[in-house]
């Protein structure tokens, strides 16, 4: 007579076990045969775009995304290839990624950190996105950055312009294209020189927020060094919608120059009440007033309307640059979705080719490999000219555009003209430098 | 001295907003006893209604242009607005430049009737629930408007301006004999100013001086008694919301030139204006009005260098720091009755 192994007790026992192995995320199921986080089948990888959906900064995530996907088409064969036809390293041949099909999944951070570090790893964990890019903000990258390395994860970052993302919070498993805080103060101080001569008095309104402070400290080491003088630096509450009360000391406190380190509606709005307080109109220890916006973006440039004509930023790409892989970019977007790019759209592009022309040249998608192959990666015809990947902290070096916004523009979408292109040794700094001092990059987590 | 009487005038426009506010969510409360958090969207809607009649008014057919091209090679397709066709350029440019002053006309009656489409079809269902009900449904409200008004214009900014006449500013020091440059206001915000002391007054006015107001403020007083003899106050107390409704829109629709409207702005003054309504005194007219424009200029001071030097932080506090402080040592508020919200 045979004894039977079933009992209540060990069927729960089995059932609990056989539930905790299937609950398990995705991503340790494929740790054990591969070494690394998420590693794709044989079919498709996924990709995962963090990108504002909701939030102040909706419109420039929903061009982010419209980047994304056209970089997808691309990768996957569609469309007309864009960039990759202008991309210095042709390795990419419009098969996908080492053949397999890109797919890819959504994530909204709502340009929050934490929604964003909760989108970031709902895609790593629940749908196996083996790399994740995007964002708007500083703070977003910075967080979701940190959660990529210790999920072993490859973070491509997206709209990040603090000096911190590749400074004292860079990680081994985060790549920045984007260009930062010191390299628009260096890029800016020449041309403003020129323009507005190195005696100058400057006022900054800075957004309270670790952005604002780097910007400001970027712009004004770099404008200090010329010889202009800071009067004062104002923190303005990021919050803040109406900045009249900030403004109106400006024209009586001895300076002549007011530089906004805002961004977004922060910008939209302090650049609207200072032109309303007649600023530019105004003359100051004997020269006109000037306002300086040192990171310009297209889409708040609309924001503020003709506000912004004939003032002095910078911005990482423009649609109106003439090189050939700029021309594919805007050619492909525009024919796809009937309006020029935005720079964010243009960075999150960029990165997508990068991490998918770094795998295929890797030959895995083991993101050690994948970090391996982009450190000191040189590369041309993605729109910024020759441009390095530094290896000792991340960070794109590439040219700088100083823009102005334009005083007759021709249509809704000539608000920038660019003034001059700043070349790459110009904006480059040493990994050691003061600005960006603290933290190391550490090592690369696989995951595994 | 110019920078005291500057803060107090920047102090003025932004109380002038507040208090716009403030006091149709008093006509609310005081009426209808809800506490209604979808106002700051009536006022979000106000400036879109701004917003809409500039766009309809530059509604434009394209015409080719074969000299120029757009960002894509092809002739540039330029946008020609039809009021051009009926009034010619000269006239068509000075109509879309009074965007503003003409959106007062049409808000009026379009917020009037979104009040009442809000009182009749969703707000009245909740009279009788608790207020933590009321703010909870009327807030859901605010969040539903504001999507929708995403939806349809985007996350950025629009900008809309003030009509040429209005636009730069004017030295104000001169005239009182300060230095050139000591005191510089912008037009359209004495414009704002002068415009919400008119609506206010002619609220004041409404309330005081006509019968209608004089049932209102009866039915404010005791709604039960008004009830009793014959008179319909509901129906009162409805229009009484739509009133409330176009205040808020009138000064959305002003602000529009101020900043850029986005769909965000009615949430960033809902809360400053409920502090408002609490510091003047919960169901006050004058109060809110009062609290509104002192709360204003006390935020402008608060956001000086001199003092954010000897206390940092303080601008972004100073409005709840005064709101404990007047409700510590009066706790109805500046000008609040006995018995509101007391219950």
């Amino acid at each position: 007579m045979s004894k039977s192994n079933f009992s209540r007790r060990g069927v729960l026992k089995t059932g609990m076990v056989a539930s905790a192995g299937l609950a398990l995320p995705q991503y340790l199921r494929a740790d054990g045969h591969t070494g690394f986080t998420n590693a794709p089948g044989d079919s498709e990888v996924i990709l995962g775009f963090n990108v504002p959906q909701t939030g102040p900064y909706a419109d420039e995530g929903a061009d982010e995304l419209r980047a994304y996907e056209l970089a997808v088409e691309h990768l996957n064969g569609g469309g007309d290839g864009g960039m990759m036809s202008t991309f210095s390293s042709q390795a990419l041949d419009g098969t996908g990624i080492l053949g397999r099909e890109v797919k890819y999944v959504t994530g909204d951070t709502q340009t929050k950190s934490d929604a964003a570090r909760a989108s970031a790893r709902s895609m790593i964990e629940k749908d196996g996105a083996v790399m994740i890019t995007g964002g708007s903000s500083s703070g977003v990258a910075v967080a979701v950055q940190a959660l990529c390395q210790e999920a072993g994860i490859i973070f491509m970052a997206g709209l990040t312009h603090s000096n911190d993302t590749t400074g004292k919070d860079k990680r081994a498993n985060g790549f920045r294209h984007f260009f930062n805080s010191y390299m628009s103060g260096a890029a800016l101080a020449p041309v403003l020189e020129a323009a507005y001569g190195n005696n100058r008095k400057a006022y900054h309104l800075t957004a309270d927020y670790n952005w604002g402070y780097t910007t400001q400290e970027a712009v004004q080491s770099s404008t200090e060094a010329m010889g202009w003088e800071t009067v004062n630096t104002v923190l303005t509450p990021l919050t803040q919608t109406d900045f009249s009360s900030y403004i109106a000391p400006v024209l009586n406190s001895g300076a002549d120059v007011l530089v906004l380190n805002h961004y977004g509606g922060n910008m939209v709005n302090s650049l609207t009440n200072a032109v309303q307080f007649g600023l530019r109109e105004a003359q100051a220890n004997g020269q006109n007033f000037e306002i300086v916006v040192p990171l310009y973006s297209r889409l708040m440039a609309k924001g503020a309307g003709a506000n912004v004509k004939g003032i002095f930023g910078s911005t990482n790409w423009h649609w109106s640059l003439q090189d050939a892989g700029s021309q594919a970019f805007v050619r492909s977007f525009g024919t796809k979705y009937g309006f020029p790019p935005s720079q964010a759209a243009h960075t999150c592009y960029v990165q997508t080719l990068l991490y998918a022309d770094a795998v295929t040249r890797a030959g895995s998608f083991n993101p050690c490999a994948v970090g391996e192959a982009l450190e000191d990666f040189e590369f041309d015809g993605l729109g910024n000219g020759p441009t390095l990947y530094r290896g000792e902290d991340h960070q794109c070096f590439k040219d700088v555009l100083v823009v102005k916004g334009k005083e007759n523009p021709e249509n809704e979408f000539d608000l920038l003209e660019i003034v001059e292109v700043t070349p790459a040794a110009q904006v480059t700094y040493p990994a050691d430098h003061p600005q960006f001092a603290g933290g190391a990059l550490g090592t690369c987590n696989p995951g595994a | 001295m110019d920078q005291f009487i500057l803060q107090i005038l920047n102090g003025l426009d932004k109380g002038s907003a507040y208090a716009l506010i403030a006091l149709g969510l008093t006509l609310i409360f005081g009426t209808l006893g809800v506490v209604n958090f979808a106002h700051g969207a009536l006022f979000m809607l106000g400036a879109f209604v701004a917003v809409t009649v500039s766009n309809l008014l530059t509604l434009s057919h394209k015409v080719v242009d074969n000299t120029r091209t757009d960002f894509l090679g092809n002739p540039l397709q330029v946008d020609v607005p039809y009021l051009y066709d009926l009034f010619g350029q000269t006239t068509g440019d000075a109509i879309i430049d009074w965007a503003v002053p003409i959106s007062i006309v049409i808000a009026i009656p379009i917020m009037v009737s979104i009040g009442f489409i809000m009182e009749r079809g969703l707000i009245k269902h909740f009279y009788k629930r608790p207020h933590a009900d009321q703010i909870l449904v009327t807030f859901g409200l605010a969040i539903v408007i504001q999507e929708i008004v995403k939806y349809f214009y985007g996350a950025n900014p629009i900008p809309t301006p003030a009509p040429e006449a209005f636009v730069g500013s004017f030295d104000f020091g001169v005239i009182l004999g300060f230095d050139p440059n000591a005191i510089i206001y912008p037009y359209w915000r004495l414009v704002y100013f002068f415009f919400s002391i008119i609506i206010i007054g002619a609220v004041f006015a409404f309330l005081q001086f006509t019968t209608f107001g004089m049932v209102v403020r009866a039915g404010m007083a005791d709604r039960e008694t008004v009830g009793i003899l014959g008179i319909d106050i509901d129906k009162r107390f409805t229009i009484m919301f739509g009133i409330a409704a176009a205040v808020a829109g009138l000064a959305g629709v002003m602000y529009a030139p101020i900043n850029s409207p986005n769909y965000h702005m009615g949430m960033d003054f809902l809360v400053l204006s409920f502090v408002v309504v609490v510091v003047g005194g919960m169901g006050s007219l004058p109060g809110a009005v009062a609290a509104g424009f002192l709360l204003g200029i006390l935020e402008s001071f608060a956001s000086m260098s001199q003092v954010i030097d000897i206390l940092p932080g303080i601008n972004q506090i100073i409005i709840y720091l005064v709101a404990i402080i007047i409700l510590l040592t009066r706790p109805r508020g500046l000008m609040g009755r006995k018995g509101v919200m007391e219950e």
